[in-house]
């Protein structure tokens, strides 16, 4: 609709020009538009399509209406892959972002060495989605690891962390903490807009440092905030690599970091149960769309924009 | 209340104050410094093993290497089907395509959306900003049907040509960025002069815009290098393997007496990421602080 207004109120002040401006447009837009059609929302359309159908690559996809997803609605194990996915979501990235903005703030108030420091903890974030760190956490949370060789240092004995299904997760936990820097670095970009007046009025006041914290900093940030909360979410919704490494493959032990996405894989790529893993796509599709909209909804009420 | 001692106190006040402001920088350094060697220490930790006779993995906590050996690289790098060679090769060739790719096209639709004025530009902006978000899964399983009709698993194709089309659609909307922050006056001095869309793009544009391209371009290389999920899909050969696909099917196949070469093939994994970082920081954190990606 935005479109078509826009193309009248083109023609009303362009008549001349606008057709050549068409041509080159689409012409520049020609292999984003085709990646687009041919790689994005052809596939998309197809797979929910799919979703519909029983379909192992070898046969032709069957029509099955929503058997597919009557039988998500019975199947235990993607009940558990949801919980251990909410669990990671919604402890991972609050904690991520509450060490993000205490480095940005501190990193914020002039200490020397303030480009050193950034580097350094924005590099995890570049390395952290590698297997060759899954492969590392495995080690470090092994029975025979690096933690539990610094705990027996000061006489502690540890247990095999990720073999043990109710702390398996947590060390997923700790590697999405673990890459807190680019959301750092965001809020440093964020802290630089906040105008110094304001902190020299509230210091003139009287004002302490939480005060200040409180009162200027938190509000103000609140846009970054919400922000980073919005693109962490989305992002760890879809985490994959490190559970898939870390659990050797298999999501566990006991299915303790079964996320949805390994689940998807181990239906669609390991057992080419392809109607049901797109049934599961688009479920994911939703669950995302539904917490990103839940965010924006929420965000009236406690984001705050200066202008 | 006399005069002295509101005195006093507002010097003991002072003093103390003089004190906290020449300890707490010193207090900031220690607490930072101190957390950012416990964050890379496991890093680091992962280097020096790798340097180290096998089984000391499990023994030896400490970083000071006593003894010197570079075993675990040689055994490390001939321990599976191929040499490892082989996996750097094929994520080279990997990484180059998708750079490319992402080079070409997405600077061309960036161009479209800060410059052109086309009918349908603000939907199909609206379009490109959401197709960011949209979760890979939602599409692999068609992608996987179309790109296994067509022959193409276990070719470099299914993760080269998307990127030609721009389906990374991030670095389009840091490219439209950029471009926005170009005075338009530079496009009109070579309309008069008789450039045309094209050569505007190719002359003026593209020029300016390389510090843009020199962001997608570090951004490419590390998020492909690093790629799993797609790699794993789409590589089921061997000989096609890429660095990380490799990596994985090392912990598949060895026991814990291997560990150590485990180690130091991961170290090899991590070099081209660490050097694109020390060569590449200023653009990152510039990318990053301005468009908000990962």
């Amino acid at each position: 609709m935005s479109a078509l207004g826009e193309l009248g109120s083109l023609r009303g002040k362009k008549p001349v020009g606008q057709k050549k401006d068409n041509l080159a447009g689409y012409l520049f837009l020609a292999p984003w538009l085709l990646g687009l059609f041919l790689i994005t929302i052809g596939p998309m359309v197809a797979s929910l399509y799919l979703s519909f159908t029983d379909y192992n690559l070898i046969q032709a996809p069957k029509w099955i209406g929503l058997e597919n997803f009557t039988r998500m609605l019975s199947d235990e194990r993607l009940h558990n892959s949801l919980r251990v996915t909410f669990t990671y979501v919604f402890v991972s990235v609050p904690l991520q972002l509450a060490i993000a903005l205490l480095l940005a703030v501190v990193l914020d108030r002039g200490v020397r060495g303030m480009a050193f420091y950034r580097s350094v903890f924005y590099l995890p974030s570049l390395l952290g989605s590698s297997v060759a760190i899954a492969i590392l956490w495995r080690q470090v949370f092994g029975t025979t690891g690096l933690l539990n060789q610094v705990l027996d240092v000061f006489g502690i004995e540890g247990k095999g962390w990720i073999s043990d299904p109710s702390t398996a997760l947590g060390t997923l936990v700790v590697l999405n903490v673990w890459t807190f820097g680019s959301p750092m670095v965001i809020f440093l970009a964020g802290l630089r807009q906040i105008p110094t007046m304001y902190y020299e009025a509230a210091s003139v006041d009287g004002a302490g440092v939480l005060r200040r914290f409180f009162s200027i900093t938190l509000p103000l940030l609140t846009p970054i905030i919400f922000f980073n909360l919005v693109l962490q979410i989305i992002h760890a919704f879809q985490s994959f690599t490190q559970a898939f490494v870390v659990s050797g493959g298999s999501g566990g032990p006991s299915d303790s970091t079964m996320f949805f996405t390994l689940y998807l894989y181990d239906r669609g790529f390991g057992n080419f149960d392809m109607g049901y893993a797109s049934a599961m796509a688009w479920f994911l599709l939703v669950i995302i769309g539904v917490f990103t909209a839940a965010n924006f909804f929420a965000s009236k009420y406690w984001v705050f924009y200066d202008d | 209340m006399t005069t002295e001692t509101l005195h006093r106190s507002l010097a003991a006040r002072r003093a103390s104050g003089v004190t906290w402001a020449r300890i707490r920088p010193l207090v900031i350094h220690v607490l930072l410094a101190g957390s950012a060697l416990v964050m890379l220490y496991p890093v680091i930790w992962m280097v020096v093993s790798s340097l180290r006779p096998g089984n000391e993995i499990f023994r030896d906590p400490g970083i000071l290497i006593k003894d010197l050996r570079i075993e675990n690289y040689r055994v490390g790098w001939h321990a599976l089907t191929e040499p490892f060679t082989r996996y750097l090769l094929n994520s080279g060739i990997v990484v180059l395509g998708s750079i490319l790719g992402n080079l070409v096209s997405c600077s061309m639709a960036a161009y479209a959306f800060a410059r052109l004025e086309f009918a349908g530009k603000k939907f199909w902006f609206a379009i490109m900003l959401l197709s960011i978000m949209l979760p890979i899964h939602v599409v692999i399983v068609p992608q996987y049907i179309l790109f296994s009709n067509l022959g193409w698993i276990n070719t470099v194709l299914p993760l080269i040509v998307p990127k030609l089309l721009a389906t990374d659609a991030f670095f389009v909307f840091l490219m439209v960025q950029f471009i926005r922050g170009i005075p338009r006056e530079l496009d009109e001095a070579a309309r008069i002069d008789g450039c045309g869309k094209a050569s505007i793009f190719l002359r003026i544009i593209l020029p300016l815009m390389v510090p843009a391209l020199a962001t997608t371009t570090i951004f490419t290389f590390i998020w492909t290098w690093n790629d799993f999920f797609s790699q794993l899909i789409y590589l089921t050969d061997p000989h096609m393997y890429t660095v990380p696909v490799a990596l994985r099917s090392f912990v598949d196949s060895t026991s814990s007496s291997s560990w150590g070469s485990m180690f130091a093939m991961s170290v090899v994994s991590l070099v081209p990421v660490f050097l694109a970082f020390l060569l590449g920081q200023r653009f990152l954190i510039k990318g990053i602080a301005t468009t908000g990606i990962k």
